[in-house]
């Protein structure tokens, strides 16, 4: 890890410096600092990473904006605003985003100072959406309470007939502040925290996690421990992914394979339990290392994997179904590229980024170049008998009869300390930073969802595919609310 | 005069044990247990208990749709050729009455949709119209076929005919008129490759859309209508092309006409297992398909049975 002091007027070039040289914007956080802030800008080109460090003053925080330079970097300015207060000057869009309209003005929830809050009332007005105008032009708004068990979001369509003109997404209906939660807990305490950022990426978000903390803490992780996480972190991309697959198909009304994938998904989350005892793997990725109560039978995983080879070739076989995949809601690779999107959604429109590669020896990701639904769900059907492969690699290398290995957390005063923890969970790149204080216990942790890039991209996808593929769309990008509003 | 009373009694009574029926055909092919062919009776047991409710600003097109809705598919109940061909009202059984009937509910509850003023019921209602638009003359033209050879649009008659000389089916005329039939039921009655009766995503929604304001009563009212429609359509289907048994003395003919039913229903929903939904751009190519059969059958009745 670098780090590198900037000031305002040097970070502009720092920023086109290393975006020029092909790394990514990774993580922006505001963190507590004795005159006010320190502003971590963390870049990653592969297993290098760049810290940028920006002090702000703590009365009338400002910092210049480089949302010019970078369309994530836009969005982490603005929620940097709603949480902290800190202004990003000559921003283009500079609206909130974290904070609904009804939140007060002038009360910024992340800061250390900021007290209980006041009284919600309506102090910006109601949500401005930009209104489409033209002979036939009408909106449809939807949710934030939806038909169906999902989560909250608003979407509003501005549509001439079945066509969809420009569809605004509002999100941000769940935030629970969970990274404040982290605060003056000692590591090891964040651990539940981070399991539960989203229910369904408890070892994307745990491993992240424990990444982040050991890197600040020096810790060394037993080799086998690493090889254990890698296996959890396949075992929860293939659940996740059969159960997409099988609700991509139910979204077009061929509930069959849904049902079978129903069938395949249970005897997965049992051998999850069997391997960590929770179906959702949870407990097993812990700091300092990773603890399985069994290995899982390759065996039974092969005979999943053939039998969701069927289920893809059913679906791809059946040619209403290839019909509604194929060519609807196409994202771009420059599109993909520009928003900085990030697993599976990225991977689909031919940009090949997975954390994976720096980890796994000769890893080499799933990509498909056609950027619709269809080339989602094939990169994540391949996905899956890649995952079994790797699993199958790395159970030959572990001993079942000895699966506890963890190196126990230094323990006294260590002074000061920040590590950053980059994991590819099945949605994409998850990349934590904890900072810790000089008791050791959390100052500050910074979570980035690879949904938080995702979410731009499904209007920009959207634009001239019709109102009733909105489902099906929404799903093939399935992001998370949970992990995106923390 | 018993025998349309009894028919509209066996529809009424049926039609929700129909649905069920062709829910459980489905869940049990799809390796599920299912409800149980008594759970659309269940709900509107249920529904029946629940206070009436209707939104703000709604007015009366939105209270009379489901009146409108229920009423016109007992009429066609009464009047089709299902049990008997001997209907009090058999002048008004003429298949233009029939499908005017039909179309009279669906635009009855389009009317409640676009009434509620959200833009669920608006959307929901123009998709309706736009099926409907295709599916009505596609229904016409295919019994229209179908009465050439018997020469009156009487359905009763035409199915009489049939019944009397059974092999009369088997030609180019009722197979063309059967396809385009089938269609257009699976069209009418909201079912895969539609419509899904079973999707909680509003916005693939038809038929729901335009019920999605309604509570309580009035959505039992609806969902039961809606039932009947199945029923009757099915019934038709029944009527025209395999006919046997109508002559036979009422409660035999009562018990055939529910057994036809009953395997027909199961036939469509064991066929839906296999079939997804059409993207709705392409609803209209396939209903044009099934106008174009309509009309070929018309076609080929001037050209072979005439001659």
């Amino acid at each position: 890890m670098k780090i590198i002091d900037v000031t305002s007027e040097s970070l502009a070039a720092h920023v086109a410096e290393l975006l020029g040289s092909g790394h990514r914007l990774a993580l922006v956080a505001a963190v507590p600092a004795p005159s006010g802030f320190d502003v971590v800008y963390l870049f990653s080109h592969g297993a290098d990473l760049v810290e940028l460090h920006l002090p702000v003053p703590g009365d009338d925080p400002r910092l210049p904006s480089i949302a010019s330079l970078s369309f994530p970097a836009g969005r982490f300015e603005r929620e940097m605003r709603d949480l902290y207060g800190i202004v990003p000057e000559n921003h283009p869009l500079p609206r909130r985003l974290v904070r609904h309209h009804h939140w007060p003005r002038g009360w910024y929830p992340m800061r250390d100072d900021a007290g209980p809050p006041p009284a919600f009332g309506d102090p910006e007005g109601p949500f401005p959406f930009v209104t489409v105008e033209g002979p036939g032009v009408y909106e449809i708004p939807v949710g934030p309470v939806h038909a169906g068990l999902i989560e909250p979001g608003h979407f509003r369509f501005s549509v001439v007939g079945e066509s969809i003109l420009k569809l605004k997404a509002r999100l941000w209906f769940v935030h629970k502040g969970i990274e404040k939660l982290f605060e003056g807990r000692p590591p090891e305490a964040g651990l539940e925290l981070a399991e539960r950022i989203s229910g369904d990426t408890s070892v994307g978000h745990a491993l992240a996690y424990c990444q982040a903390v050991e890197s600040a803490l020096k810790v060394a992780v037993p080799p086998q421990a690493v090889r254990i996480r890698a296996l959890l972190l396949e075992l929860e991309r293939i659940y996740n992914h059969v159960t997409d697959l099988g609700a991509l198909c139910n979204d077009v009304a061929h509930g069959i394979l849904n049902a079978h994938a129903g069938r395949v998904r249970e005897s997965l989350l049992r051998i999850n339990d069997r391997v960590t005892g929770h179906r959702l793997l949870r407990g097993g990725v812990v700091v300092g290392g990773a603890r399985l109560r069994a290995l899982p039978d390759v065996d039974a995983l092969r005979a999943i994997g053939e039998d969701v080879a069927e289920i893809v070739a059913l679906a791809l076989g059946h040619s209403v179904v290839l019909d509604r995949f194929a060519g609807t809601a196409v994202l771009s690779a420059q599109a993909a590229r520009d928003l900085g999107t990030l697993g599976y959604v990225a991977r689909a429109s031919g940009l090949d980024v997975d954390a994976r590669r720096d980890t796994l020896e000769g890893f080499a990701p799933v990509v498909r170049t056609g950027g619709d639904v269809l080339a989602r769900f094939q990169v994540r059907a391949e996905e899956i008998a890649a995952s079994i492969e790797i699993i199958a690699g790395l159970v030959g290398d572990l001993d079942a009869g000895d699966l506890d290995h963890v190196t126990p957390s230094p323990s006294g005063a260590f002074g000061p300390a920040a590590g950053v923890g980059i994991a590819e969970g099945w949605r994409g790149t998850i990349v934590h930073r904890v900072q810790l204080d000089a008791e050791g216990a959390l100052a500050r942790v910074k979570v980035v969802d690879p949904s938080f890039f995702n979410w731009p991209a499904l209007p920009v996808a959207l634009s001239g595919a019709i109102v009733p593929d909105f489902p099906l769309v929404n799903k093939s990008f399935n992001l998370s609310y949970a992990g995106n509003d923390l | 005069m018993i025998g349309a009373a009894a028919q509209v009694v066996l529809i009424g009574v049926g039609s929700p044990f129909l649905v069920g029926l062709m829910r459980q055909v489905r869940a049990r092919l799809e390796g599920r247990a299912g409800a149980g062919i008594a759970q659309p009776m269940r709900d509107l047991r249920k529904l029946l208990r629940k206070e009436p409710i209707a939104p703000h600003g709604t007015g009366w097109p939105f209270r009379a749709a489901p009146l409108v809705l229920a009423a016109t598919a007992l009429v066609v109940a009464a009047v089709g050729p299902f049990a008997t061909t001997d209907s009090p009202l058999d002048p008004a059984a003429d298949l233009f009455a029939v499908t005017a009937l039909l179309a009279l509910g669906t635009v009855a509850l389009a009317l409640g949709g676009l009434d509620t003023g959200t833009a669920f019921g608006g959307m929901g209602a123009s998709r309706e119209m736009t099926v409907m638009a295709l599916v009505e003359p596609t229904i016409l033209l295919a019994a229209f076929a179908l009465s050439i050879r018997v020469g009156s649009t009487n359905l009763g008659q035409i199915a009489a005919s049939v019944a009397e000389d059974p092999l009369s089916v088997i030609s180019p005329v009722s197979l063309l008129a059967a396809v385009a039939l089938i269609i257009v039921t699976m069209a009418e009655t909201g079912r895969i490759p539609v419509d899904n009766p079973s999707t909680h995503l509003e916005l693939t929604m038809i038929h729901e859309a335009m019920v999605l304001e309604y509570a309580g009563p009035d959505l039992a009212l609806i969902e039961w209508a809606s039932a009947m429609r199945l029923t009757v359509l099915l019934g038709l289907f029944a009527g025209l092309f395999t006919p046997w048994g109508i002559t036979l003395a009422l409660p035999l003919a009562l018990a055939v006409f529910a057994v036809k039913v009953a395997v027909l229903g199961a036939l469509l929903a064991a066929a839906e297992v296999f079939m997804a939904k059409l993207r709705l751009f392409r609803v209209p190519e396939l209903l044009a398909g099934s106008f174009l059969l309509a009309l070929l059958a018309v076609a080929a009745s001037f050209f072979l049975e005439r001659a």
